[in-house]
């Protein structure tokens, strides 16, 4: 459900330039360009978490009237509580100054305090946290080997009938949202026709969801489902062009076996832009838990991201908002740094 | 590229068939429907009412089908339109111009990119006590509108630098002209496509966000509020949830299906 | 390159023999290659010529048994060394490949792997067979890549294709197929789009490594010029048929085929200025050749009977044969009577473009270093150099498409601004750029009619109905219909495109034409007949041009001076004869020294 990257092409830097420029052109020392890339590439990151904070605050704060939002129907009968909240919230001072004292919390490590709870908001969404990390790593990590496989077994013989009905089935699922996958995928296992499987992962307080693993397995289905069936469509049709490439033809013509030409000589060529999509669908994992979570009542991130912004529990919502966008940061970076490692032409040539 | 050639593709042929069922489904739903949108014809979660039962107050889930579509299908067309026009329009215009307008926009690209299109949703939704429909069309364009700006960068990149762009600029065309009557032609097929697979995710956002049960009118039918209100029974009475998810699956079904085909003939006409 | 070759006929059993072979698309029931027949013996190069579509690549690969996606080897018989190939099982035929018969891709930069380094792709057909033991083989990889020229010490072993230049990746190319020691070689245009001087080392590291290791190789290219420099046969090729077949010295000198006349009717000679003319009509693809003699629409010399039946190969003296049914009717080819003169005075009194200590950058760079020249009205001045030697880059500061640049530029006495969009309308009018690739510079969603009438309006030449009569008066002149009026530019060929493409050009009614390389993407038939209409334009509108192109001998055919251009530096300059019969540069000399030309036959004649 994400879309192509072009980040590695950026990366490695499309130059709009002439032939001529190009032989003239002089080299730096692959070693100080690459610190200097690194260096570029965490200081955009810094850069693009720093808007993302400014973002998440003002899209909060300024939108509406918070303590309105908060209260809600409360609002005009109970002045008192507006001031309290206004007062817990530092409303009376300008909105610039209250960025930065969020900000500044934020830095020192301190989330707030949830307005609905009065809890900490660090203690309240803690176990949460490692609950959604868990779910979207073994989505993960069932997503990967998956996709590698399909891709390849439908790439070995394109126009084969493998290669059909697995183009038919993941074409028809990647555009399905995910909730409408999850909640097919519960009628299918969970109630008249299988009745296989826990339709909620509702958890009694004090356990681990892997500690209950069956009830893990629906929603860990539905956003494999959702998430799938997209990488193996871009890796297949990056495996056949790369087949398709004059390196292939050679192989082939200084007569390596077919396997050979398809694993060693095609397969790492599709490896960089296989990463930069997978790192935009682990992204998309960490917002489509949101749903996800909130259908299965998983207790994660996603589900209390829900319940925060109905109550408009703005310092759960905020903190929630840049963790997600913090690893969406995060995990494109490592894909870019990735990326630059296995691209030999990016790697010795930075300065090119 | 005219009307009955892309018909002659199995895909786009299925994919039209299916969204143009559905969508004449939710345009005339309402004529045709046995009940009313807020009529209770029976007790809850019962197979009164016709053939798909009654939802969580009594009213008729097949009636409610019919009356539901048209807020997905109108905020979702909306929320597509606003988003690739701006989309198309900051990223034709990076791509041509260059230097510092490419740079900031697609700095402030990445930093869009950085939230997920569901989270952009939620921040907004948490400021505001009721949403209305035009605030989803704004939040679903606008979050698609980063997405669709740096497709349409990629593509207008490769013309932008072919030989044809540098005979135009030489002789002293005017820049609109180029943009125009020289780039625009070349991009039409890869962002309809871009479009296709845009209005496939904003029914999957608008339907999502009634499913989380943000409802823009209360009460009313909507596929995808049907989803949030009657999915505590989806073991009692499966339709009140089934029949909006299935109509939601096959909408986006068809509409993928003309996107990829599309796709598909926009990568053949670059080669 | 060796001249002392032998060019007799090599009477010894062949290594290699194809007879009757077909490759053909099934699906769509359309040839592909019909009915070739060929022999290699030992130490033999024989080179198989042909333009685009002729089939000759798919000749040369069927030799391998391969076909690419789609098509197939559906008839006659494929012997090599011993292997009856059509016979054979795949993993058979994969177990000759590269062992038996190699292969040596036409463009090596894109055919060696990325991903993988050079140590790895050369040792990796070695280690598939078990050729020797691990030392043998690390020893094998070094002594070849020392035999081609290159270093062989571990930090080049462990480099990327990427960290190559193009003649070091020819040359890996060349030392990856030669290390199994293999029979006999199929090299697809090994050479093309190399600097001469690359070229030509190239060449001879071939020659040499083919007589010294006895192997028969089939040379596929569409250079004539290369062709007569490294060839003891060569076979012609036209619409998936051979059509000629004869030593070197029989095909440059006695050419029979009408086919093969026109093909070197085409191609310019370094040390006369030759005239030169093109082919009528287009390649026929896979699917609308003509029946009868497949070159009968295109032939000056056809009759009826042509049209009827097949020709069939006539032998017009020992090892040399034709498939024409007038052979012994059309009078013998002679390329005395289309020498032409040489500008001989300077005609410089009516200059309109002079370049002063022109300097040009790209960012840090300093790619052109204070070049001067000017440019009289209907002169011909050509640019020529290698990749690198900043040519192009002139060019493009000359047509205001770059504009990092010092010094001056004047047309008709005023200065021009860097960039086209700063200089006056008249000035863009007056100067106008042709691209190299007609591909690119035609914008594929337009028709030809919109593409050039647009000029016509722009500068008001024209506009309305008479801009669209204009329109079909320069397609007209550029000798396309106006029947291509209608159409976008992808139901065009390459040639047809370039053609468009100066008719946009001469919309504009320029006094100067930019060409930046435009025939080098083009086939050879092709460039002959664009060199013959620049010629006419030149003289019947009174245009100047200034000619970028990195081929030596086209420049005799086309230029009336030359400007020798290296590293961005000028370093000769003169009339073209005096300058290609008598340099006296070092890089001049150096240059022509490796341009291929069809001398060798010529002076074994």
């Amino acid at each position: 459900m994400t879309e192509p990257s072009n980040l590695a092409t950026s990366a490695v830097g499309e130059a709009r330039r002439h032939p001529d420029a190009v032989e003239a052109r002089t080299r730096r020392s692959p070693g100080k360009a690459w610190g200097l890339w690194v260096a570029r590439r965490l200081g955009l990151a810094v850069l693009t978490l720093w808007l993302v904070s400014v973002i998440v605050f003002w899209a909060t704060s300024a939108l509406g009237d918070p303590v309105r939002a908060i209260l809600g129907k409360d609002f005009a009968v109970s002045p008192a509580r507006v001031q309290l909240i206004r007062d817990a919230l530092h409303l009376d001072k300008p909105l610039v100054e209250r960025y930065f004292i969020w900000l500044g919390d934020l830095l020192s490590g301190n989330l707030g305090t949830s307005v609905t709870s009065n809890l900490p908001v660090a203690e309240l969404i803690g176990d949460r946290v490692v609950n959604s990390a868990f779910l979207v790593l073994v989505v993960a990590l069932v997503m990967i080997p998956l996709t590698l496989v399909l891709a390849l077994l439908s790439a070995r013989r394109p126009g084969g009938v493998l290669d059909n009905v697995i183009q038919g089935i993941t074409l028809a699922l990647a555009g399905v949202p995910e909730f409408v996958t999850g909640i097919l995928l519960v009628a299918l296992f969970s109630t008249s026709v299988f009745h296989l499987l826990p339709a909620v992962a509702v958890l009694p307080p004090g356990s681990a969801p892997w500690d209950r693993p069956a009830s893990l397995i629906l929603p860990m289905a539905t956003l494999v489902i959702s998430v799938t069936p997209y990488l193996v469509r871009i890796l297949r049709s990056n495996l056949l062009e790369s087949l398709g490439s004059d390196y292939v033809e050679l192989a082939r013509l200084k007569g390596i076996p077919e396997r050979r030409v398809l694993l060693r000589h095609a397969l790492p060529n599709t490896l960089v832009p296989a990463i930069q999509v997978t790192a935009l669908q682990l992204a998309w994992l960490v917002g489509g838990v949101v749903l996800i979570e909130y259908l299965f009542n998983y207790p994660g991130i996603g589900a209390t991201l829900v319940d925060a912004v109905r109550n408009s529990d703005f310092p759960v919502v905020q903190a929630l908002a840049m963790i997600i966008a913090g690893v969406y940061v995060l995990v494109n970076l490592v894909a870019d740094i990735l990326s630059i490692l296995l691209t030999p032409r990016a790697r010795t040539g930075m300065a090119a | 590229m005219n009307l009955r050639s892309l018909l002659r593709d199995p895909k786009i042929l299925i994919g039209g068939l299916l969204t143009v069922l559905i969508i004449a489904l939710a345009v005339f739903g309402p004529f045709v429907a046995p009940h009313g949108e807020y009529e209770i014809v029976g007790r809850p979660y019962t197979n009164e009412g016709s053939f798909l039962g009654t939802d969580y107050i009594g009213q008729d889930v097949w009636s409610r089908v019919l009356y539901g579509g048209r807020s997905v299908l109108v905020i979702a067309l909306l929320a597509t339109l606003l988003g690739v026009a701006i989309g198309v329009l900051l990223g034709v215009l990076a791509a041509y111009v260059g230097g510092w307008l490419d740079e900031i926009v697609m700095r402030l690209n990445d930093v869009l990119l950085a939230f997920p299109q569901i989270l952009i949703a939620l921040l907004v939704l948490s400021s505001v006590d009721q949403p209305t429909w035009w605030m989803i069309v704004l939040i679903v364009g606008i979050s698609h509108a980063p997405r669709v700006a740096r497709m349409a960068r990629g593509v207008a990149l490769t013309y932008v630098t072919r030989d044809f762009v540098t005979a135009a600029e030489a002789i002293g065309e005017p820049r609109w002209r180029i943009l125009l009557a020289e780039l625009g032609p070349n991009l039409v097929v890869p962002l309809l496509a871009e479009a296709g697979l845009r209005l496939t995710y904003s029914i999957g956002m608008v339907a999502g966000i009634g499913f989380l049960g943000f409802a823009t009118d209360p009460g009313a039918a909507d596929w995808g509020q049907m989803t949030n209100e009657n999915r505590l029974a989806l073991l009692v009475q499966p339709w009140g949830v089934l029949a909006p998810v299935i109509i939601i699956a096959l909408f986006t079904i068809g509409t993928n299906l003309i996107a990829d085909g599309l796709g598909e003939r926009a990568a053949k006409g670059a080669a | 390159m060796s001249t002392e070759r032998t060019t007799a006929l090599h009477d010894g059993a062949p290594i290699a023999t194809v007879h009757g072979m077909q490759v053909s698309l099934p699906a769509r029931g359309v040839d592909v290659v019909d009915g070739v027949d060929l022999v290699l013996h030992p130490g033999e190069i024989v080179g198989l010529v042909g333009e685009s579509g002729s089939g000759k690549t798919t000749t040369g690969t069927a030799l391998l048994g391969y076909a690419r996606t789609g098509a197939e080897i559906t008839g006659g018989e494929i012997l090599v060394a011993g292997h009856d190939v059509r016979s054979l099982s795949p993993a058979e035929v994969r177990s000759i490949r590269g062992i038996e018969i190699g292969y040596v891709p036409q463009d090596p930069s894109s055919a060696l792997n990325p991903a993988i380094r050079i140590g790895r792709q050369l040792r990796e057909l070695l280690d598939l067979h078990d050729m020797g033991t691990p030392a043998e083989r690390d020893e094998g990889i070094r002594h070849i890549l020392d035999e081609v020229g290159l270093p062989n010490d571990d930090e080049f072993l462990r480099r990327y294709p990427h960290q190559l230049s193009g003649g070091q990746v020819q040359r890996v190319a060349l030392a990856m197929v030669f290390l199994p020691r293999p029979k006999v070689l199929v090299l697809d245009e090994p050479t093309t789009g190399l600097d001469v001087t690359t070229q030509s080392m190239v060449l001879s590291t071939l020659d040499s490594l083919c007589e010294r290791f006895d192997v028969a190789a089939l040379y596929v290219t569409h250079d004539l010029a290369v062709v007569a420099s490294i060839a003891d046969r060569v076979a012609v090729m036209y619409a998936g048929q051979l059509i000629e077949l004869g030593t070197a010295k029989q095909m440059f000198t006695r050419p029979q085929h009408p086919y093969t006349r026109a093909l070197l009717n085409a191609i310019p000679h370094l040390h006369e200025a030759f005239s030169l003319t093109g082919i009528p009509g287009r390649t026929p693809a896979p699917g609308n050749r003509p029946s009868g003699c497949r070159f009968h629409d295109r032939c000056p010399f056809a009759v009826d009977a042509c049209v009827q039946e097949e020709p069939p190969a006539v032998e017009t003296e020992p090892g040399h044969a034709a498939k024409c049914i007038r052979l012994h009717e059309i009078k013998p080819w002679d390329p005395t009577e289309r020498v032409g003169a040489d500008t001989t005075a300077d005609q410089r009194q009516d200059i309109i473009l002079e370049v002063a200590n022109l300097d040009v950058f790209y960012g840090r760079s300093h790619v052109v270093h204070d070049v001067s020249f000017d440019l009289a009205r209907q002169e011909v001045v050509a640019l020529v150099g290698e990749s690198g030697s900043g040519k192009t880059t002139i060019s493009r500061c000359l047509g205001g498409l770059h504009d990092e640049w010092e010094g001056s530029i004047r047309f008709g006495g005023d200065e021009l601004a860097k960039k086209a969009r700063r200089r006056t309308a008249e000035q863009r009018q007056h100067v106008q750029y042709i691209f190299q690739n007609p591909y690119l510079s035609l914008n594929p969603r337009r028709t030809v009619g919109q593409i050039l009438v647009r000029p016509l309006e722009l500068f008001g030449v024209a506009s309305g109905k008479a801009a669209r009569e204009r329109a079909a008066e320069l397609l007209d002149a550029v000798q396309l219909g106006e029947g291509v009026l209608s159409l976008r530019t992808n139901r065009l060929s390459g040639g047809e495109r370039q053609r468009v493409a100066i008719a946009r050009a001469l919309a504009a009614d320029p006094s100067i034409l930019i060409c930046d390389e435009i025939t080098s993407a083009l086939d050879v038939s092709i460039q002959g007949s664009i060199t013959e209409l620049l010629n006419r334009i030149k003289a019947e509108r009174g245009i100047s041009m200034v000619f970028v192109t990195h081929d030596l001998a086209l420049v005799r055919s086309i230029a009336d001076r030359v400007l020798v251009l290296q590293h961005g530096h000028l370093v000769e300059r003169g009339l073209v004869g005096d300058v290609l019969d008598h340099p006296q540069d070092d890089y001049t000399q150096d240059l022509l020294a490796h341009t291929p030309t069809l001398d060798r036959v010529e002076r074994s004649a």
